[in-house]
């Protein structure tokens, strides 16, 4: 270990380069196992809470009632922008590595929507309620990125807003 | 992501990458470990000598360390423990000695490796230098120092200060 | 319940890139707080720290902290994981159980060490948000836009708050971005994270306060004019942006009913809003009146956001308002979490 990669003077400090890193592995109990596992097979699961609305990502307790939810619904793969950012640049770990838009999305059939990206193009291909598409994963089974991220659908006029 | 009994563990890894600073307080400590010079840290309120110096701060008086003063080399075994068992990383071959010094002139004991002798020869208030590494190898760190060794002097009396209130 | 007000405060000028280390950047402003209550560091019954190990890039950094405030005879201190403000709320609780008289708060944050938005992203859900990395400005600008949408906000009024956060902050010398600036100008700058612009996001400094604390006959001992604390109160939202609405903050609404903050005129009120819009959906939450109450007459976390020590330094400048006879009565206001999910609002009154 050389004296330079551990520390040079800067100023009046020393001061060295330093990562910080925790390869964590997380046991997501049963009803996210559900979850995680079905998007592995390809297929998008929420669950319905007591007031009927329908969360996706699921909800694993009715944030009104506190009781464990157990009534899933399978949705499709499309659904809406409820609102969007612009990422201009990208930052590391980002779904994608060119400029992309965030979006809260309302999958069709579910109420509370999930954060995703949206490869876009360009931020004038956005508009809040236009209409996007699943983008899989080529390799599937990490979590939540097994959601690539959400393209635009050209072909549904409009979408809602 | 695999899976047992029904439970799925996903991998997800978090990392950051910082820009980590010592502080201006122990710039003289770390420059002098590039130097082949042993700088502790005096306070001013209650006159204790810190080796290292840690954040450049008197933990007691809650002052910042101003004086330099250059410590050692040779010091005295405080207290040790005999490593004998393997683990990952590990650079030293087992088993080997860790031991607490308190540096001639200051009061508080740092740690390092104790070569040049056997484990079984180890012993609280057992003298011991400093052999530093190749002068081509020093940088901001103990590492400069490669590991202490018996002097071979007669025993001494521990002088530390810094329990006492 | 014990009267307990705020009766003397510190803090440092906010700098970027400083090479002080976290307990170098404390014991200066402890140290001053203590001088100015007029008190000895053994005079205080209680510690309580606010800070973040993630932005020191140090497991368990607060332990060492101690060292900045002098552990020697052991004390009695504590430690929040988050901002000091929330550190405020737990001396304030230790001062009503009756076991201490004095109790000292202190935060830093060394917020340009490190990627700031990624390390507040750690904060988001860890299995559905996290590990896309949104960041922090990204989510606050799609809380941004469901505004705009919904015609709670205008871009103008975003630029309007910026424009009188760095004027006032020409008087205050911890701030750090200050000067006149235009809304046209502003609003001819390019978007950084659409619909934010530069100017709608907070400045990341390294910063560190401290307040003093003190009950009942001893707080009026130490100060002329205590900053007494009439009302406080804290609430979270869940954490799913999603499940919330993002264009009313129902937990600041909560909190200020709570506070009281509605029960007479409010002079000034110190407002911790990271970004612009912010400032907006708070100030109609807690129900102020920009035209009666002047907000963030410091210039508030727009022109300089110790992340940590942010929501701290507001309860910083709104008792110096109260010591100073500028208020006779103030409100301090913290976030904590994306898009203002968690919310502490406290009114303080001098005699």
């Amino acid at each position: 270990m050389s004296g330079a990669s551990i520390g040079s003077l800067h100023g009046d400090s020393f001061v060295a380069p330093l990562e910080v890193a925790y390869p964590y592995s997380r046991t997501v109990g049963t009803a996210l196992s559900r979850f995680f596992t079905s998007l592995k097979e390809g297929r998008l699961e929420g669950t319905k809470g007591s007031d009927g609305r329908v969360y996706f990502p699921p909800a694993e307790f009715d944030p009104q009632t506190g009781e464990q939810l157990t009534e899933w619904v399978t949705l499709p793969e499309t659904g809406h922008v409820v609102t969007w950012a612009w990422q201009s640049t990208p930052a590391p770990d980002q779904p994608l590595d060119r400029p992309f838009a965030w979006a809260l999305i309302a999958l069709d059939g579910a109420d509370v929507p999930l954060l995703h990206a949206v490869d876009a193009g360009s931020i004038d291909a956005m508009s809040t309620g236009m209409a996007v598409k699943v983008r899989w994963a080529a390799e599937r089974g990490n979590g939540i990125t097994d959601i690539a991220c959400f393209e635009p659908v050209s072909d549904v006029p409009g979408g809602r807003s | 992501m695999s899976e047992a009994d029904g439970i799925v563990r996903l991998r997800q890894p978090i990392g950051v990458e910082y820009s980590w600073s010592a502080g201006p307080n122990a710039t003289s400590h770390l420059s002098g470990l590039m130097n082949g010079k042993l700088i502790g840290k005096r306070c001013p309120s209650c006159t204790l000598v810190y080796f290292p110096p840690r954040n450049g701060v008197c933990p007691k008086c809650a002052a910042i360390l101003a004086e330099d003063v250059e410590v050692g080399p040779k010091g005295t075994i405080s207290t040790f423990c005999v490593v004998n068992v393997p683990f990952l990383g590990q650079k030293v071959k087992i088993p080997y000695v860790a031991a607490q010094i308190v540096l001639d002139g200051a009061d508080i004991s740092m740690q390092h490796l104790i070569q040049e002798c056997e484990a079984d020869e180890v012993r609280i208030g057992m003298r011991v230098e400093p052999v530093w590494k190749d002068r081509s190898e020093w940088g901001p760190t103990l590492e400069s120092i490669a590991h202490f060794r018996p002097t071979g002097e007669p025993d001494a009396a521990l002088g530390s200060k810094a329990g006492e209130s | 319940m014990r009267d307990v007000a705020i009766v003397a405060t510190a803090q440092r000028p906010s700098q970027i890139g400083t090479q002080l280390t976290s307990v170098e950047l404390i014991l200066p402003v402890v140290a001053e707080a203590v001088k100015n209550a007029g008190i000895q560091r053994q005079d205080v019954g209680f510690w309580c720290h606010g800070s973040c190990d993630y932005m020191s890039g140090q497991p368990f950094s607060f332990v060492a902290a101690v060292d900045a405030i002098g552990a020697w005879p052991p004390i009695v201190e504590s430690h929040v994981e988050g901002d000091g403000a929330l550190a405020l709320y737990e001396a304030w609780v230790k001062l009503q159980t009756g076991e201490c008289d004095i109790a000292v708060v202190f935060a830093n944050g060394k917020t340009t060490s490190g990627p700031i938005d990624r390390i507040l992203t750690l904060q988001a859900d860890p299995y559905f948000v996290t590990p896309l990395w949104p960041g922090f400005d990204a989510m606050a600008a799609l809380q941004a836009r469901a505004c705009l949408d919904a015609g709670v906000v205008t871009e103008e009024q975003m630029a309007e708050v910026a424009v009188r956060s760095r004027r006032d902050a020409k008087s205050n010398a911890v701030a750090h971005l200050k000067g006149d600036y235009t809304v046209d100008e502003l609003l001819s700058g390019p978007y950084t994270t659409a619909p934010l612009r530069a100017h709608d996001c907070s400045v990341p400094v390294d910063g560190a306060n401290a307040v003093v604390l003190a009950a009942d006959d001893v707080a009026r001992r130490l100060a002329k004019r205590p900053a007494w604390i009439r009302g406080i109160d804290h609430r979270i939202d869940t954490q799913r942006l999603g499940a919330r609405s993002l264009t009313t903050s129902d937990s600041t609404r909560i909190a200020a009913e709570k506070a009281g903050v509605g029960r007479d005129k409010v002079d000034v009120a110190e407002i911790y809003a990271p970004y612009t819009h912010q400032e907006l959906l708070l100030r109609s939450a807690m129900g102020l009146d920009a035209t009666t109450t002047a907000i963030n007459p410091s210039g508030g976390a727009l022109v300089a956001n110790p992340a940590m020590a942010a929501g701290l330094a507001r309860f910083v400048e709104a008792a110096e308002a109260v010591f100073a006879g500028r208020a006779d009565r103030a409100v301090a206001h913290s976030t904590s979490g994306p898009c203002l999910q968690q919310n502490l609002v406290c009114v303080m009154e001098g005699d």
